[in-house]
């Protein structure tokens, strides 16, 4: 029996505003009267490490998503994506931002970062479907890169059971009104991206 | 009022929902969002929240306001409880006066810690009650209950939210905040209120006595419940019982589940449900505090009852638990095949760059490091501490960390050990005013021969940037007195005492080179605000790039590991993370590193 509607696992690099997306999302499924749990990294590796959301909707149990069992990987960085790809259930979907972060590993030449189409050919190994997304120079499209999180909600959202306009008026209470236009329109952007 | 809240929120709320009056904490990763989010409500509901020095002194605040009567709630984690076990264990025998919530955030699996201690144990040590939350719903419910069970009891009452519970997000059952509770101000009662022998020993008595009604009052909660599907069960706690839970929904499986969430254990409850099972499997994270109750208990109501759990090897000693683990203690316990818990592919995990969390850009930490490397060698002991900083130990200078204030203490240990290389001891001036001025005392005092330096960034970084006695301001945004880390450090008897800047590499070097050839106890301020909180403020520095013609490639800067650096095989590169602190173009020998304008 399934326990859960939707289970989400949101990844990236501290500092890629992987809460807002939690956020978001939490506020949505409330405003649609669905119950929803959710579960974030804060404390050390918000300082640039690699973090891991959890957000589960139609759940009434713990926020917390185990190994194999992911309808939805969500990754903002490349890398990230393949590092937590084993949270996905043998029929769930990775959306995958392109453009890498690249790790303090790599940048002081300890370790090498991996061509890009080699990490989304392992992904298309473990995930059932991969959507290559190429969300940082969409967000740039729609005003700012550092809309880059809200992109990939916009292609997160037809995998949610939630509308997509709940998840925009849920969008527009979280975000500071000065950048509403851009968050909208990445959000669009994303969508459209996916569909 | 339904709400999607953090867990540390909901119990914010909950503090308010109870009337507290006072709050006071002491940041610390998971539980630092409780007084986070109450500090900036403090004017408007009339209360006091503080952040305090330290663990300690946080919980004696909360306790004298309790004994005037306010409602009162002390914040930490699970090591804090370490500082503040003193006032906390002869509490539990002067008790309450207005409801008395510790709330004591642990991190199985050490998320953010530097070990996975479980409360439970500090509950059960201090005779304290215990409530053990699942979720942000029930840690909320929880806080509630909390006070009210304190003033029942006279107890000083335990909130134990994990990581998982206090960093969760829910849909939370909320009210509106209560006022805060009148307060009949400070009443003399020596034999409850002063710790002699005399008094101590009836305390402690009374201290017993109440055990068997607060276990009664607590049995009768919602939290602690029973559903019966047959002679095969599982007893979980905390956040285990939601695990147990779903995953026995999820294998729809007849089993009979006992879900505990408060402590001292119901043991009539534990005793009825042993007596209806012949095998039972005990769920919990870290300690098996509970498992080990279920086999005393089991001795008196079934003693033929096999009892399976972390001493059987079913559930992990160590960690933290997640469904499917327990799916597959299940799975075990009643012979089913067992799920493999799939784990990245070896394709995937001989590629993957790791990225452990570092120094942000532009942190000042990273160039204090470089320079004092350079003054006092890679050959000298550098005894670290608790905080960013210790994100530093890739740069050769994290010898040690053990917990808040260690490293000056530690430092002096290893001198009077026989060590006679240099010694440069380092923490930051949150963690030194936390618990490193005994320590320096304590040095001076009996003539240990280091240097101690001082990382000031004038924040408490790492836990989220709380403000301390050393920030100019309160947690409520008051501002605070005027306070010189070079002052105390002189009065505490360093006879070396110097500030240096540590953006400016060139004297900051020449600062550790003076502090290491002075022949007595030296102290070195490196002051320069955290770059995180100097963005927030509105700080702008120019970006800076590298001119290519320039560059030689020698990777100098590159292995000072400033994530904004990258080399793109021949020659550096600096990325959109710069946050213009200029050090790497004080480390460019070829001078290829230039501002932006
Ligand atoms: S948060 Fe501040 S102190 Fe911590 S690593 Fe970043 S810049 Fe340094
Ligand atoms: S100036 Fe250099 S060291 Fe400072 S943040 Fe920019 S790239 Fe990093």
């Amino acid at each position: 029996m399934r326990t859960s509607e939707c289970d989400v696992v949101v990844v990236g690099v501290g500092g890629q505003g992987v809460i807002l997306i939690s956020e978001i999302i939490g506020r949505a499924a409330l405003k649609e009267g669905l119950s929803v749990r959710g579960v974030e990294t804060h404390g050390m590796a918000q300082r640039g490490g690699s973090v891991i959301n959890h957000i589960r909707v139609g759940c009434r149990y713990s926020a917390m998503i185990s190994p194999g069992s992911a309808d939805v990987l969500l990754a903002m960085e490349p890398a990230e994506g393949l590092r937590y790809a084993h949270y996905l259930s043998p029929e769930g979907v990775a959306l995958v931002n392109t453009t890498p972060v690249l790790p303090i590993t790599v940048t002081t030449g300890q370790a090498s970062y991996p061509a890009v189409e080699e990490i989304l050919d392992l992904l298309r190994g473990i995930a059932s479907m991969v959507r290559a997304i190429d969300a940082t120079g969409l967000a740039a499209r729609a005003g700012s890169p550092q809309a880059t999180n809200v992109v990939m909600l916009g292609g997160l959202a037809r995998y949610l059971p939630i509308g997509g306009a709940t998840l925009l008026e849920a969008l527009t209470e979280s975000v500071p009104a000065k950048f509403l236009d851009i968050n909208r329109k990445a959000f669009e952007l994303g969508k459209i991206e996916v569909e | 009022m339904r709400e999607y809240l953090l867990g540390n929120v909901a119990i914010a709320k909950g503090i308010l929902e109870a009337g507290a009056g006072v709050v006071s904490g002491y940041p610390g990763t998971p539980s630092s969002e409780i007084v986070d989010y109450l500090a900036p409500l403090a004017k408007e509901r009339g209360i006091h929240v503080e952040w305090s020095v330290n663990e300690k002194v946080a919980m004696e605040v909360a306790i004298g306001a309790s004994w005037t009567g306010a409602r009162a709630a002390v914040t930490m984690k699970h090591v804090g409880l370490n500082v503040a076990a003193d006032p906390f264990m002869t509490l539990a025998y002067l008790g309450a006066g207005g409801g008395f919530v510790a709330c004591v955030a642990d991190d199985p699996y050490c998320h953010s810690s530097q070990n996975e201690q479980d409360s439970r144990r500090y509950a059960q040590f201090a005779r304290v009650p215990c409530l053990d939350p699942a979720d942000p719903q029930e840690a909320r419910d929880m806080t509630l209950r909390a006070f009210s069970l304190s003033e029942e009891f006279g107890v000083p009452v335990m909130l134990r939210p994990t990581t998982r519970v206090s960093h969760a997000r829910a849909d939370v059952e909320v009210g509106p905040p209560e006022e805060r509770r009148d307060k009949p101000g400070f009443e003399k009662d020596p034999a409850r209120r002063v710790a002699l022998p005399a008094h101590a020993r009836p305390l402690h008595v009374e201290l017993l006595d109440k055990q068997p009604g607060i276990e009664a009052a607590l049995a009768k909660e919602a939290w602690n419940r029973a559903e019966m599907r047959g002679e095969v069960g599982v007893i979980a706690s905390g956040i285990s019982g939601l695990y147990a839970e779903e995953a026995i929904a999820g294998m729809e499986a007849d089993l009979s589940l006992l879900r505990i969430g408060t402590y001292p254990l119901p043991r009539k409850i534990v005793g009825d449900f042993l007596e209806r099972v012949d095998r039972v499997l005990v769920v919990e994270e870290m300690d098996p505090v509970v498992e080990e109750l279920v086999e005393m208990v089991a001795k008196e109501r079934n003693p033929d009852v096999q009892i399976l759990g972390k001493r059987s090897g079913h559930v992990p000693a160590v960690g933290e638990l997640d469904p499917l683990t327990v799916i597959n203690a299940i799975s075990e316990m009643i012979d089913l095949r067992q799920r493999a818990a799939p784990s990245l592919c070896p394709e995937a995990l001989s590629i993957l760059p790791s990225r452990p969390p570092a120094l942000c850009p532009g942190c000042s930490h990273r160039a204090a490091y470089y320079a004092m490397i350079k003054a006092f060698g890679k050959e000298a002991i550098f005894p670290n501490d608790i905080g960013c900083y210790t994100m530093g130990v890739g740069m050769g200078t994290v010898d040690t960390c053990l917990c808040m204030g260690a490293s000056i203490t530690v430092g002096a240990g290893i001198r009077f050990g026989g060590e006679e290389r240099p010694i440069c001891a380092v923490l930051g001036d949150s963690t030194f005013l936390h618990a490193g001025l005994t320590g320096l005392l304590n040095a001076a005092y009996n003539g240990a021969r280091m240097t101690v330096a001082i990382l000031d960034n004038s924040i408490t970084a790492m836990t989220g940037h709380q403000p301390h006695p050393g920030s100019g301001a309160t947690a409520a945004g008051d501002p605070s007195p005027p306070l010189s880390l070079e002052e105390i450090c002189r009065s505490l008897g360093a006879g070396f005492v110097e500030t240096t800047d540590p953006y400016d590499l060139e004297s900051t070097i020449a600062t550790f080179e003076r502090a290491k050839a002075y022949p007595g106890l030296s102290v070195v301020v490196a002051r320069r605000p955290c770059v995180i909180s100097a963005i927030r403020a509105g700080v702008r520095r120019p970006r800076l790039a590298v001119d290519v013609e320039k560059c030689s490639g020698c990777k100098v800067c590159v292995r000072f590991g400033c994530p904004a650096i990258e080399f793109d095989g021949k020659v550096a590169r600096i990325n959109a993370l710069c946050t213009g602190c200029g050090v790497c173009a004080e480390i460019c020998p070829a001078g290829a590193m230039e501002v932006v304008r």
